[in-house]
């Protein structure tokens, strides 16, 4: 047993800070939340720039071949400066369902573009019922030749406005009752196809999200990925990997928090004191650091386990409740502990509250996994 | 970064679990598998002792010991496996006192005659230890005590009282903290000793018992106590810094709380499932399902912090304060897991052991009164959350 990233983990953490910090300052942050389309191409090329497109995609595709914790790392560092895009829409719901259920010529078509940072994906999965589960699934699929048309509305889809695919999850077959898996298939959907309709909203985390219609789409079968009607397995894998991508992007966000806390508190003058010689102010910073620490364990032991294969529903769901949670409690005693002022929209702490809200709600919020922990243990 | 367990560690907890199954067979009637069972009647410390030789012959005892006095040198982690098949069968034999709080703090302390003279016993199991630390007016302050040793001859004679001894009432040595020098403030003018019970003369026990009737905890009186002079453990009046060494073992030693957590975790899922309220069982109610599972993800948190802290020691340095956080965090799983039980037992939680009304002989009722004590002892949720202020993020001291 080794809790230590490698030398070249570390190296690679190093610079994506720096990068972050340079390249991505809360002004950015900013301008780009006001921004349309909700991320900075130019942003997005000096990071492809970096080779970070590319990091998980095999050598053979144009990529590095790297792992899933490499890319984590980079999230955890993208989620510390707020850093706005579709990285993990791109490269963790994109890139590795392509890499692990894509045919060889689907992984020619998509991988080398993405690691040259020039293909943006979004996955299409959830749906007006706003459910992470199988069974809510209504937008159909019908083959017809060498080709499937689809119908139906997805809601809110991150960048969907943007991307270039859409990764459509449709169902295919009616599923038996209680067998919602059944009978779902993938579809690589691209975005200029006639009658397929994007309107992007805004939202809390300042991620924008869409309501995508789709009205007789025609995507032709090669299109397809995986196999037909058992698209599930692939969905249940790039949920539990967003699920924790999502978490390594709080526990940046939740690091970050706390330490612009601790250092505020430091500084702050009442009653003639630093407020951080109260002991009610250490306390709560305590209890943020506390959340952090547990948050960012439980994380990557789950990350762990995922990237190994080894079976880790019930660590994935633990993991996101838990750091879901932890993030915004932080948010909430950060906000707190900076006074009024933490309450501004000028002041940063805001970016990191709206997010973490949203970061909660993204890939099943904690009562959904919860039920899923439930019945883990046998409930 | 790598979380698994290397072939020797998988067939080690194999071995510790077979041995578990085995010897939980031999347990008395109505063993709940908590401290209560130790420390609260003969026949359940004379259980523990016996299963405490059998540990101590198979070496499982002194695993993280240096070599030269009987140790194995293995990792904290390898540790932490063996420590978790025994939680996981509630079973006793490690007597966290001794061999996980004295015997570290000797082998780093004390002299070789010292270490002759008491290692040997902890390392075979044969004896149970009890902390003389605490007393009536230092409990957290821990530094304000006043319990004086003064030199005499070949001797240091000590008057005093301390309290909350847990298990001084069947306990052979004592470790004890006490002022050396009255001249000096504070934490400077302690020192610490090491003494058999047996051959101390001036000791007087006195049970103190919980809220829910038991006895764990002791009121130690000394007077005119005589320990030899080199039962001094450490510096005359430099006894302080040796405490500390020990807190650390100590609040690093308490994540048996989460596999204890754990084990009953089991025990409720089971009894969620076969038990209907109304017309369905109560495994079936959203608000338990939810609550359980809520249960199963906080002691899978206070798990991966333990295998942290175990790797963390194991890389050399363990900071303080990641060891008090870790002891924050098992009691207050703690107290949270007794509270969610009692909510999910309703009125049957409030039995008490001994009615045949009460589910699980009584466990949670007792796990509900004994939640507040582990908020308290080795260092109260507020000292530890000091440490981690001043330690983990360099506050000033407190105002």
């Amino acid at each position: 047993m080794n809790i230590a990233f490698t030398e070249e983990q570390e190296m690679l953490r190093t610079s994506a800070r720096d990068f972050v910090e340079k390249e991505c300052p809360a002004r950015l942050v900013r301008q780009i939340e006001e921004s349309e389309g909700g991320y900075s191409p130019e942003l997005w090329r000096k990071m492809a720039d970096l080779g970070w497109m590319g990091l998980v995609i095999p050598e053979e595709y144009g990529g590095v071949g790297g792992s899933f914790l490499d890319l984590l790392l980079l999230i955890e560092e993208m989620g510390r400066g707020c850093l706005p895009g579709p990285f993990l829409s791109t490269l963790v719901l994109g890139a590795l369902p392509i890499m692990a259920a894509g045919t060889a010529e689907q992984k020619e078509e998509f991988l080398p573009k993405i690691a040259q940072g020039e293909m943006i994906l979004a996955l299409a999965l959830t749906e007006p019922s706003a459910r992470w589960d199988a069974a809510s699934i209504a937008v159909g699929a019908v083959s017809e030749k060498e080709q499937y048309i689809i119908n139906g509305t997805k809601l809110f889809i991150e960048y969907a406005h943007i991307a270039d695919y859409l990764l459509c999850v449709a169902r295919t077959k009616d599923a038996p009752t209680g067998r919602g898996e059944d009978g779902l298939s993938l579809f690589l959907v691209d975005a200029r196809s006639p009658g397929l309709k994007c309107t992007p909203f805004k939202t809390i985390g300042s991620v924008p999200q869409c309501e995508v219609v789709f009205d007789n789409v025609v995507v032709p079968a090669k299109n397809m990925l995986g196999e037909r009607d058992r698209g599930w397995p692939v969905v249940k894998d790039m949920l539990e990997r967003g699920a924790i991508a999502k978490c390594a992007e709080s526990i940046g966000g939740a690091r970050q928090v706390v330490e612009m806390t601790v250092a505020y508190a430091k500084e702050r003058v009442a009653y003639g004191r630093t407020i951080a010689s109260f002991q009610t102010v250490q306390h709560m910073c305590v209890s943020m650091l506390s959340y952090a620490d547990t948050a960012r364990n439980i994380t990557y032991e789950a990350a762990w386990r995922l990237s190994e294969g080894l079976p880790c529903a019930k660590q994935v769901a633990s993991a996101k409740a838990w750091a879901s949670e932890a993030y915004e409690r932080i948010t909430k005693m950060g906000a707190h502990l900076h006074g009024a002022i933490g309450f501004t929209r000028d002041h940063d702490l805001g970016l990191y509250y709206r997010r973490a809200k949203a970061a909660t709600l993204a890939f099943g919020d904690p009562d959904h996994q919860r039920e899923v922990v439930a019945r883990e243990i046998g409930l | 970064m790598d979380f698994r367990f290397t072939p020797e560690q998988e067939a080690a907890r194999e071995e510790y679990d077979a041995f578990f199954d085995e010897v939980m067979k031999e347990a008395p009637e109505n063993w709940l598998g908590t401290l209560e069972d130790v420390y609260s009647t003969k026949e359940g410390n004379d259980f523990h002792r016996r299963v405490a030789r059998m540990l101590g012959e198979k070496g499982w005892l002194t695993m993280v010991w240096p070599k030269e006095y009987g140790g194995q040198e293995a990792t904290r982690v390898a540790q932490l496996i063996f420590l978790e098949s025994m939680g996981e069968h509630g079973a006793p034999g490690y007597d966290t006192q001794g061999v996980g709080m004295l015997a570290p703090t000797l082998i780093r302390h004390a002299s070789e005659e010292i270490k002759r003279e008491f290692l040997p016993p902890i390392a075979r199991g044969e004896v149970t230890v009890c902390q003389a630390w605490s007393e009536p007016n230092a409990g957290s302050d821990l530094a304000a005590l006043t319990t004086r040793a003064v030199e005499d001859g070949d001797d240091f004679v000590l008057n005093g009282q301390k309290t909350w001894t847990s298990g001084a009432h069947f306990a052979d040595f004592m470790y004890v903290i006490a002022r050396t020098n009255p001249e000096e403030l504070r934490h400077r003018g302690l020192s610490y000793f090491v003494l058999n019970m047996k051959e101390t003369p001036g000791l007087t026990i006195r049970p103190v018992l919980s809220m829910d009737g038991h006895h764990l905890w002791d009121e130690v009186f000394f007077d005119d106590a005589r320990i030899p002079k080199r039962n001094l453990v450490g510096e005359k009046n430099r006894g302080w810094y040796v405490v500390l060494s020990g807190m650390e073992h100590e609040r690093s030693s308490l994540g048996g709380w989460v596999i204890e957590c754990n084990q009953h975790l089991k025990k409720l899922v089971q009894f969620c499932q076969e038990t209907n309220r109304g017309s369905e069982p109560l495994a079936k109610k959203p608000l338990v399902r939810h609550r359980l599972a809520q249960m199963a993800i906080e002691i899978e948190v206070g798990r991966s912090l333990q295998y942290r802290l175990a790797m963390l020691a194991d890389q050399g340095a363990l900071p303080m304060h990641e060891a008090s956080a870790a002891k924050l965090y098992a009691s207050e799983l703690y107290t949270r897991f007794s509270e969610t039980v009692m909510e999910i037992l309703g009125l049957y939680g409030a039995v008490t052991h001994g009615s045949k009304w009460a589910p699980f002989l009584g466990t949670f009722e007792f796990l509900y009164q004994m939640a507040p004590g582990w908020e308290l002892a080795a260092g109260s949720t507020e000292v530890q959350k000091n440490v981690i202020a001043q330690w983990g993020l360099e506050f000033p001291r407190p105002y």
